[in-house]
């Protein structure tokens, strides 16, 4: 009896140490990390100290006499971040069936339309932002190419996942009822889905809003431009005033996008 | 009605699941398939509509033909109802909704993107009816109870006007009293109807009270095919003290993904 229960002390204690060793290799490989980047550098941290203290100071108070001027910019941002997410949505639907194994016609396919989330993933926004500028040009057309594509990625991906947990009960009974393979999709997958994607679209949205008010700095519209054109001539209040304007509208998006997904439930 | 010559189904790993059987299905029969757990019963029910394709031999539809053919098999799955032993409803939709997903194979894929015409919904509102549940037509699916749900899935099955009517297990998941009902209800509409029914059990009790024909299933094999009064008990002890067959899922599990056919 004593025998055994020693096994089962030794293990535990075996156990314990392995954690113990694990945790220290993931601390060593955090520490420098952070020594290599700096993070340990005191003295020039601290000199860093009145700078920021002295950007803060010119700063306050923000000065909102330009306002007027930011309603169209702001317009840009809102509906930039609406119509990108339509267009992730409209063309992550068709492509996330086709990136779902239970409604992939084939493992060929499969494999493309996953390959394409990836890739779509993989680049930046801000990257293809770049890239649209130089292809149509100055505005909000390019920042809405740009996050429009670039969600593609995360939607169809969250889409393709929704559509893989369905219920395949209804499905079946869908298909006993005599319907063709897209009716099945249509009637039987689809509204399982709906409520998901709807929660995924306005998230994706929030999400979209927020990375719209940065799309403005390498040029695709929107109150990022704006931004970007007071910093560059240094005028520092006006920049805490544009920040001060996208934090009370983030906000409002967040809450707005709250209450319409606890509706989907 | 049906004919299966030499209709056997294996699955992939090597389980042979229903032995070759040759079986001739009556017009207007009531007939209950009875075994143990594991026996073949699903796997014989499932292979008439073609859920579960058999691995050798032909299943003939009257007036249709082989369901090998696409064509064929779409008409015999449009008048065949299938009644399950989960329901399958979809819990978000309406009662109506569901039972209507009994009339889209009567329809093109575009025609079923919209609206489906009043007489169609007609259909479905006098199904919910005859199973009781009209005033529940606009409730969600998942707001009603085992035995309603049930019934919405016996709706669903008869929107599609069906000649032929498949029931696995249709009452697993009932207590006895609402099992009485449904299975009560069942019997009356085929009657009615004119409907061949074939229904899985594995209550015996159940099975001798409501059939017309009893197939009893061993095994993948049949052991007994005849009337409930010609069953005795030394072949009730043949179905049953065989050795169970464990291991397997105890659910009928999907053999295909959603696109197959
Ligand atoms: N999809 C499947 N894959 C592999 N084996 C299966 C599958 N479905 C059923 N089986 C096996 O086939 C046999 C018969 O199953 P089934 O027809 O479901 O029996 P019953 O409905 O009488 O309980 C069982 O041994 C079961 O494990
Ligand atoms: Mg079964």
């Amino acid at each position: 009896m004593e025998n055994t229960f020693d096994e089962f002390l030794i293990k535990r204690r075996h156990e314990w140490n392995n954690t113990a060793i694990k945790f220290s290799l993931v601390m060593l490989g955090v520490l420098l990390c952070s020594y290599y980047v700096g993070l340990f550098d005191i003295s020039r941290l601290s000199d860093g100290v009145p700078s920021l203290i002295s950007l803060m100071g010119e700063m306050i108070p923000p000065d909102f006499s330009q306002a007027k001027d930011w309603i169209k910019p702001l317009l840009d941002t809102v509906a930039m971040s609406i119509a990108g997410t339509a267009l992730a949505v409209t063309i992550s639907i068709p492509l996330a069936f086709l990136a779902a194994h239970n409604t992939t016609p084939n493992a060929m396919v499969y494999r493309v339309a996953r390959g394409t989330l990836n890739t779509l993933r993989a680049v930046p926004e801000l990257i293809m932002g770049i890239l649209f500028v130089a292809a149509v040009g100055f505005g909000a057309l390019p920042g809405v190419l740009a996050l429009g594509l670039h969600s593609i990625g995360m939607v169809g991906k969250f889409f393709a996942e929704a559509i893989e947990h369905v219920d395949e009960a209804p499905v079946e009974a869908a298909r006993a009822a005599g319907a063709t393979p897209l009716q099945v999709i249509m009637h039987g997958v689809f509204p399982q889905v709906l409520p998901q994607m709807a929660d995924i679209s306005v998230y994706r949205w929030e999400y979209n809003f927020r990375a719209s008010t940065v799309m403005g700095m390498v040029g695709a519209g929107g109150i990022g431009f704006e931004l970007m054109g007071s910093l560059r001539i240094m005028q520092y209040q006006d920049v805490s005033a544009i920040l001060l304007v996208i934090l009370v509208m983030v906000t409002l998006v967040d809450s707005f996008s709250g209450y319409l997904r606890k509706r989907f439930k | 009605m049906i004919s299966l010559k030499n209709v056997s189904v294996s699955f992939p790993g090597g389980v042979v699941a229903l032995q070759p059987v040759n079986l001739e299905l009556r017009r207007g029969e009531f007939t209950v398939l009875l075994g143990a757990s594991g026996a073949g019963k699903s796997t014989l029910l499932r292979s008439l509509n073609y859920l579960n394709k058999p691995t050798t031999g032909n299943i003939i539809a009257e007036g249709l033909g082989d369901l090998n053919n696409r064509k064929v098999l779409h008409q015999h799955r449009q008048q065949t109802g299938m009644i399950f032993q989960q329901h399958q409803l979809i819990g978000r939709q309406t009662a109506l909704s569901n039972v209507l997903l009994g009339r889209i194979g009567y329809h093109s894929f575009f025609r079923s993107l919209f609206p489906l015409p009043d007489a169609e919904q007609r259909i479905a509102l006098e199904c919910l009816e005859r199973v009781g549940l009209l005033h529940k037509a606009l409730e969600r699916a998942d707001c009603l109870s085992g035995g309603q749900q049930q019934r919405v899935g016996i709706a669903r099955a008869l929107a599609q006007r069906p000649k032929l009517l498949l029931a696995d297990e249709p009452i697993a998941s009932l207590d006895p009293t609402t099992s009485t009902k449904v299975l009560s209800l069942l019997r009356r509409i085929c009657r009615e109807d004119d409907i061949t029914a074939v229904v899985s059990l594995h209550q015996v009790e159940f099975a001798k009270e409501y059939a017309d024909r009893i197939i009893a299933l061993s095994q993948g094999h049949i052991v007994f095919d005849s009337a409930p009064e010609n069953l005795n008990t030394s072949t009730l002890e043949s179905i049953y003290e065989a050795p169970k067959n464990e291991g397997g899922p105890s659910h009928p599990v999907m053999a295909s993904p959603a696109l197959a056919y």
